[in-house]
């Protein structure tokens, strides 16, 4: 990075430093924790949408449907989110594969399973053979976001359902009596009242979800804790330029830092965003708010 | 998101003939975190004996490759669903091993483990020694009835020594060689340990054009004594062929 | 072998009864099951002290945070602060790596960079944080009405706290709590997968699942056989805590109960 970085172990020692913290592999470090927060940026939003999706499933009238959407709340909230990571990218992985395979390969004679292999053709592959690297790189952070979203829907699914049935039933029906159908009581009543009852739930699920990311590895990709360990691990001066003992201890405090920072970040905002919401609700601190200006 | 991963020599001419195979680009998995044969250097690039190794081997086999690191835990079911074509990461063949995977020859002669202590009087048969979990270093330990205690890396195992937890870890002579040489209280004590059948290229069992690529590069580097040299160069203690 | 065997001889292999060795070839169904299954006592045992202890500390520290003395609230403060804002992975490296310096100073700290013990430490900070911050929730929203009353009554100091508050605000946090009991257990799989090593192959239930899927090197068995208890495990864990539930709020009317909801506001 710097020009007198050319031979370190010769260096006064904040020049040492600065040249041991501008190296490549402290900037991958630098750049995981880009993809850690693009990762909760992408997450939240998908793992709503799912946790709408399963809310609407689980008291949908039909009953096939809710019957899914409330297997699917129960089955993921009753596993602990390490052994879905554990096997469910691969999972995922090879369902998208043998889905395409059906479909691109209809006349392939071979049996998928060999054995233990898993073998589809090659056009059915995920990204293909030849694609470039980052196409592979986007592929496993986009297989990890969808497998972040599914087991955060799930709680998600959980809040909304509980939301939606803490809006009080005389808004739902006076929406009846003014001749609103069930579509439109749902869109238009039910949904913009809901959200302020599940703030404290979904604040709590974002927590959760921020504290979840250390797991990431786990799913492929490589994120600060990854980086942490490899930095942090001591190092022999005959593999590198920077050798230097056992330092884990600090780059995990850098990234205990990191986590209660952003936590009381998300708390100061979500904070905000309760008072905005709110404003104006049929709620005790509604209420309060509404004397208090 | 960063996977460190750098293709080798474009070896674009190959492309077409490679693409009838199925393997345009040929994706080495390795570990990156044991050094000598393959960790990250200070640029965050896949270094080491391995690395030297694999990239030259696919030129001999003209093949395009490319290196992805992943997680010693789930290495062979990443192989096995195809999220890489190849393992280059130390591993023995065992024949358990080789009943999931099959592997290519092997690349070093069968590699001594051994122990690395604080003091050359540790109780070997009947101490406490570490392990990295799922190695085949772990399953003799568990054998020979010392007390195991597992650590998920290398280096927990030897931090492990140091804080007076384990009396000693087993692990690869070529991993241990350079932390005895560096650090003034660890050395490696008792007698080697032979175990397993060198290391090899893991690779598919679906996947023998691979496999018989990658033996013939290899057999080719042992005849003109390039793979010993670079054996000597990264793997000083071990024996050459 | 028979499976009855295999029970005889793994069932309590996580606690160091049986065979010495882990199955390492030929691998069954039931050897699975039953490893993973004993794996599982280790998960109820964290779970369960943790969970136990945590309950006073986090009343202490519920109390705490709602003190007016600011030598009391800020330290209560801090604490749940820090245990709910960093990762349980990020804790239990430092848990290890704070035993292992403890046990330079004094022999008397040598369990602690055992999992058996160091691990419950942390687990018990961990749930005792968490459920606090609930706890201090449900302290704040007892109806004003009952403290009132309990004034009226000539009530104060810790009669007033026993009979009144502290029950009250156990029946308004208890749904939350309820999700921070399955919580806990689940956090239980962390322990020996990061942070503390596993002795002689004795480990929790996914140290087990782990191993299966290391020696047979198919994920897709041994993670659901994991998944299925405990999901089994949440419900039992929902069963007893519906009963409490039941018995906290039995002298409210048959109407006016609230049921024991699970699908609760304030998750983890």
């Amino acid at each position: 990075m710097f020009t007198f970085c050319t031979d370190p172990a010769s260096l006064p020692d904040w020049q040492w430093m600065a040249c041991y913290l501008t190296t490549g592999k402290h900037m991958s470090l630098y750049w995981s924790v880009g993809t850690v927060l693009l990762l909760l940026a992408i997450t939240a939003p998908t793992a709503l949408l799912f946790g709408f999706g399963g809310a609407s499933a689980a008291r949908a009238g039909f009953a096939p449907l809710r019957w899914f959407g409330k297997t699917y709340i129960a089955i993921v909230r009753g596993v602990p989110d390490i052994a879905f990571f554990l096997f469910f990218v691969i999972a995922l992985d090879q369902m998208f594969e043998y889905i395409r395979h059906r479909i691109l390969c209809p006349d392939w004679t071979e049996a998928v399973r060999q054995g233990n292999d898993f073998v589809v053709c090659a056009a059915a592959k995920l990204p293909l053979g030849n694609a470039p690297q980052w196409v592979h790189e986007v592929y496993g952070f986009a297989t990890a976001v969808l497998t972040f979203a599914i087991v955060f829907g799930a709680f998600a699914a959980n809040v909304l359902y509980g939301a939606m049935r803490a809006v009080p039933s005389a808004q739902l029906e006076t929406a009846a009596a003014y001749g609103m159908n069930q579509r439109q009581t749902f869109w238009r009543i039910l949904v913009p009242q809901m959200w302020v009852y599940a703030l404290p739930g979904l604040s709590n699920l974002w927590m959760v979800l921020i504290k979840a990311t250390p797991l990431l590895f786990l799913l492929g990709v490589e994120d600060i804790v990854y980086w942490a360990r490899e930095l942090g691990g001591s190092k022999t001066p005959r593999f590198t330029d920077y050798p230097h003992g056992d330092w884990r201890m600090w780059y995990f405090l850098a990234l205990l830092v990191f986590y209660l920072a952003f936590t009381k970040l998300s708390e100061v905002v979500l904070d905000r965003l309760m008072a905005r919401l709110t404003h104006g609700q049929a709620t005790a601190a509604g209420e309060a708010q509404r004397k208090a200006a | 998101m960063k996977k460190l991963i750098i293709s080798t020599a474009a070896l674009a001419l190959m492309a077409g003939m490679a693409m009838a195979d199925g393997h345009s680009t040929v994706r080495l998995g390795t570990e990156g975190a044991y050094p000598p044969y393959n960790f990250l250097n200070d640029a965050g690039e896949v270094d080491g004996f391995e690395r030297e190794l694999g990239d030259e081997l696919c030129a001999r086999a003209e093949l395009s490759c490319e290196w992805v690191t992943n997680e010693w835990d789930s290495i062979i079911p990443n192989l096995v669903s195809g999220n890489y074509d190849a393992i280059i990461a130390g591993m023995s063949i065992t024949a358990e091993r080789d009943e999931v995977i099959d592997f290519t020859d092997p690349y070093t002669q069968p590699d001594p483990s051994a122990y690395l202590a604080m003091s050359d009087s540790v109780d070997l048969d009947g101490g406490v020694i570490a392990a990295q979990s799922g190695t085949i270093q772990a399953g003799h330990v568990a054998q020979m009835g010392a007390t195991l205690v597992e650590f998920a890396t290398p280096e927990e195992t030897v931090a492990a020594v140091k804080a007076g937890e384990a009396d000693a870890v087993l692990a690869d002579k070529s991993f241990l060689m350079p932390i005895a040489e560096a650090e003034a209280e660890l050395m490696i004590v008792g007698e080697d340990v032979l175990l397993g059948g060198g290391i090899g290229m893991g690779v598919r069992e679906s996947d023998n054009e691979l496999r018989d690529k990658m033996s013939a590069a290899i057999q080719s580097m042992k005849d003109d004594g390039s793979l010993n040299a670079l054996i000597t160069k990264w793997l000083p203690d071990s024996a050459t062929f | 072998m028979s499976c009855a065997q295999t029970i005889m001889d793994y069932g309590l292999r996580s606690v160091g009864i049986g065979e010495r060795l882990l199955p390492r070839a030929d691998f069954t169904l039931c050897q699975q099951f039953t490893l993973i299954g004993s794996g599982m006592l280790w998960n109820i045992y964290f779970g369960v002290i943790a969970l136990a202890a945590g309950f006073f500390f986090a009343t202490a520290l519920a109390v705490g945070k709602a003190s007016p003395n600011p030598l009391i609230r800020k330290p209560s403060e801090w604490f749940i602060f820090i245990f709910r804002g960093s990762p349980l992975f990020i804790q239990f490296f430092f848990g290890y790596f704070c035993f292992l310096s403890l046990k330079q100073v004094s022999p008397i700290f040598d369990p602690l960079s055992a999992a058996w013990a160091g691990a419950l430490v942390v687990l018990f900070f961990n749930t005792s944080a968490y459920s606090a911050e609930i706890f201090y929730g449900a302290l704040q929203s007892i109806p004003k009405g009952d403290t009132e009353a309990a004034d009226a009554y000539g009530m104060s100091g810790w009669p007033r706290f026993k009979r009144i508050i502290w029950p009250t605000m156990l029946r308004l946090a208890w749904p939350a709590y309820t999700n921070e009991a399955i919580f806990l257990f689940h956090s239980t799989t962390l322990v020996f997968f990061s942070g503390f090593p596993a002795w002689q192959q004795r480990g929790d239930a996914l140290y087990y699942a782990n191993y299966f899927a290391d020696k047979t090197f198919n994920p897709f068995v041994p993670y659901p056989i994991l998944a299925m208890y405990f999901i089994l495990l949440t419900l039992v864990i929902i069963g007893i805590f519906g009963i409490i539930n039941k018995k906290l709020n039995r002298h409210l009317p048959q109407t006016a109960r609230p049921k024991m909801k699970l699908m609760p506001q304030i998750i983890r």
